[in-house]
């Protein structure tokens, strides 16, 4: 068991008093962040990454998870009480959630989201544990070729999971692949869709997109929502935690399924927010009463909390092993990982294995000290959205502004940023996928850089992505999950045309 | 748009706003295709030249942004839907407007100063509070931020004359 000392080394890094302390920061600024409309998970580390620069890269990596975790754990409070996803993935939340609170038992409620949570991040830290050095050490093998293949992998599965129109993930993930060639070729030194600006020059920084789209661009969504804030007053204490904990282990099975659903679409990047969907719709189709489902049952919290924050989890495990991120948030701790120098992928768990024991380390001791936190701090962060809306609004977009300006201490990116936000309310309201456009900004760079060499090496010949049995098998998965959903339509109408025949 | 004469004030269907953004996403895939020409989009003597990678990219841009434009206009406007009502249109833009100004004035009167004014006029003309209160909320914030960013984590923001009366 290699994996255990190297994990315990991992401990020994991540326990230091500062450490711990930075955990127990990150898991409350997390938390704030996820109960806020308008700041979430990938645009609150982005507007915070700026500020961890000086600090020493583990310490500030595990401050910058713990607010993902925090976040994470922070949905799950608006929807239950409020009845507002304060994140997408936890809408699935709201349809057993804020029926149960509104029956009297919030706590109950709360106490099962937290918990689910906390398991599911669990099973997720033990899958990255295990799993993710078989697939780091597989992955040195890779060439550029596997490396490009893998890449389409994930945005091909992006186009075939997508709840939204093909056309449209294409569109938006075409676009930020768009502005992630704008400003100078790394390769040629040609500067390319600068169109003479200066500004233009140091290209599109991933970090502003994400701060307007996922920013300006909810407060705008929330702005035309309306703005009344009615919920059930969040009452908890530990009577009710220990006897809601007493209920849980009858619902093993569904934890389990939730975490190995959450798992798999975290990994492969269909992310947090389909696996809560597709978790709840399981757990209803088991469970011993169906009809309660969507009148308080706890059962149907417990499913899709525990696969969120399972494939929340879980999509750091591509991030760390091959450097492609399973979900917005993870691009953005992968863009902090390059800011101090840490290539992710397979060569990091080689050359810098502390880091990386001490961040998985620190994934356990970080999702611990968020449960504590939720669990005892709630009624304060349940008090925070009785503040009116027109007090919130312009204080998160006065945060929006900073936290683009620091990026690069530039005045034209606020600008940019305003422009993302419009961008980002118009592409939501027209279901253009927005992860897809900010992966493909992240990841636009690395996957041209991979194609290029892989057709260099090729002398221009594209058969070099079937050249072998692995580039090949990883190429041909990532065909058929691009044509998944016209194979699916085709599966039906098939079957329908059968049934009609006979 | 003829698809919601009968409700009151502007509103805006879903189908305009979608042939329209189709549009403007056809345009970009255009420029982007266009650009990557010019620089060159084929095999160079040290491999695929600069363009080639944002030309198939531009390419798919037009493809996709195509095929969503002949959809939206084989889509009928009533079921396509609304967009964004009149009312709830003035309230997003009562959010936009005053960013845009905002971040404007950021660049001749500093961040904080700028801050002030759009978390307190917000607050009076949004929230209806008095302008007492508003300034209350407002100022501790900023001095918050202020001492955040310049002292706490020694990062510059932009500043205008106000701070430098103070000696920054």
């Amino acid at each position: 068991m290699e994996e255990l000392s190297l994990l315990f080394n991992g401990f020994a890094i991540a326990i230091t008093p500062y450490n711990i302390a930075m955990m127990f920061v990150g898991t409350i600024l997390g938390v704030l962040i996820g109960t806020l409309p308008g700041l979430g998970g990938a645009n609150g580390v982005a507007i915070l990454l700026p500020l961890t620069f000086s600090m020493e890269p583990t310490s500030a990596i595990i401050m910058l998870s713990c607010i993902y975790w925090g976040a994470l754990f922070g949905g799950a409070i608006t929807s239950i009480l409020f009845n507002i996803p304060g994140e997408p993935w936890s809408v699935a939340t709201t349809f057993d959630g804020f029926p149960l609170a509104q029956k009297g038992s919030p706590g109950e409620a709360l106490t099962a989201a937290f918990t689910s949570s906390f398991i599911g991040a669990f099973f997720a830290v033990l899958v990255i544990t295990f799993l993710a050095p078989m697939v780091a050490k597989f992955a040195l093998k890779f060439g550029p070729a596997e490396f490009f293949a893998v890449q389409l992998l994930t945005f091909c599965s992006f186009v075939g999971m997508s709840k939204e129109p093909p056309f449209k993930t294409i569109a938006a993930m075409m676009i930020g692949f768009a502005l992630a060639s704008v400003g100078m070729d790394s390769v040629t030194g040609q500067l390319r869709l600068t169109f003479g600006s200066e500004e233009m020059m140091r290209g599109f920084d991933f970090l502003i997109a994400v701060i307007g789209l996922f920013g300006l661009g909810e407060i705008l969504m929330t702005m035309e929502e309306g703005l009344a804030f009615k919920g059930t007053e969040a009452k908890i204490n530990a009577r009710v935690v220990f006897q809601t904990w007493a209920k849980l282990p009858q619902y093993w099975a569904t934890s389990l399924r939730s975490s190995l659903i959450g798992c798999w679409m975290g990994i492969t990047p269909g992310g947090a927010t389909p696996a809560s969907f597709m978790a709840y719709g399981i757990a209803k189709k088991f469970a011993k009463n169906p009809e309660g489902f969507g009148k308080g049952e706890l059962e149907g919290i417990i499913a899709p909390e525990t696969a969120a924050h399972a494939a929340g989890t879980s999509a750091l495990l591509p991030m760390l092993t091959l450097g492609i991120p399973g979900s917005p948030t993870a691009a953005v701790l992968l863009g902090g990982l390059l800011i101090w120098g840490l290539q992710p992928g397979p060569l990091l768990f080689v050359e810098k294995a502390d880091f990386v024991w001490g961040l998985i380390a620190s994934m356990y001791l970080g999702n611990l000290a968020g449960l504590i936190v939720v669990l005892t701090t709630v009624p304060y962060f349940a008090a925070i959205l009785k503040i009116p809306f027109s007090i919130i609004a312009p204080v998160i977009l006065v945060i929006c502004a900073i936290g683009s300006y620091t990026v690069a201490n530039a005045e034209f990116d606020m600008i940019l940023m305003l422009i993302f936000g419009v961008i980002g309310y118009v592409f939501k309201k027209l279901s253009y996928p927005l992860a897809p456009m900010v992966l493909a900004l992240v990841l636009g760079k690395m996957a041209e850089g991979s194609f290029r060499q892989a057709l260099l090496s090729s002398q221009g010949d594209l058969s070099i992505f079937w050249s072998n049995g692995l580039v090949g098998g990883i190429s041909g998965l990532a065909i058929l999950l691009l044509i998944s959903p016209l194979l699916a339509k085709l599966w039906s109408l098939a079957k329908g045309g059968n049934k009609a025949a006979a | 748009m003829q698809d919601n004469h009968n409700k009151e004030g502007a509103s805006i269907g879903n189908k305009t706003m979608e042939i329209a953004t189709a549009l403007i996403i056809l345009a970009f895939g255009a420029i982007v295709m266009w650009d990557s020409n010019r620089i060159g989009s084929g095999w160079g003597s040290d491999g695929p030249e600069s363009g080639s990678f944002p030309f198939y990219v531009g390419l798919l841009i037009v493809v996709s942004a195509i095929v969503t434009l002949v959809n939206a206009l084989r889509s009928s406007a009533e079921e396509a839907g609304e967009f964004v009502g009149g009312e709830e249109f003035k309230l997003v833009l009562a959010v936009l407007i005053p960013s845009i100004i905002y971040v404007a004035l950021i660049h001749f009167i500093g961040i904080y100063v700028s801050s002030v004014a759009f978390i307190a006029i917000f607050m009076v003309w949004q929230g209806k509070f008095s302008v007492v209160k508003s300034f209350a909320v407002a100022i501790p914030v900023n001095i918050f931020l202020f001492m955040m960013f310049e002292i706490w984590f020694k990062i510059p923001l932009p500043k205008g004359p106000v701070e430098a009366m103070f000696g920054f």
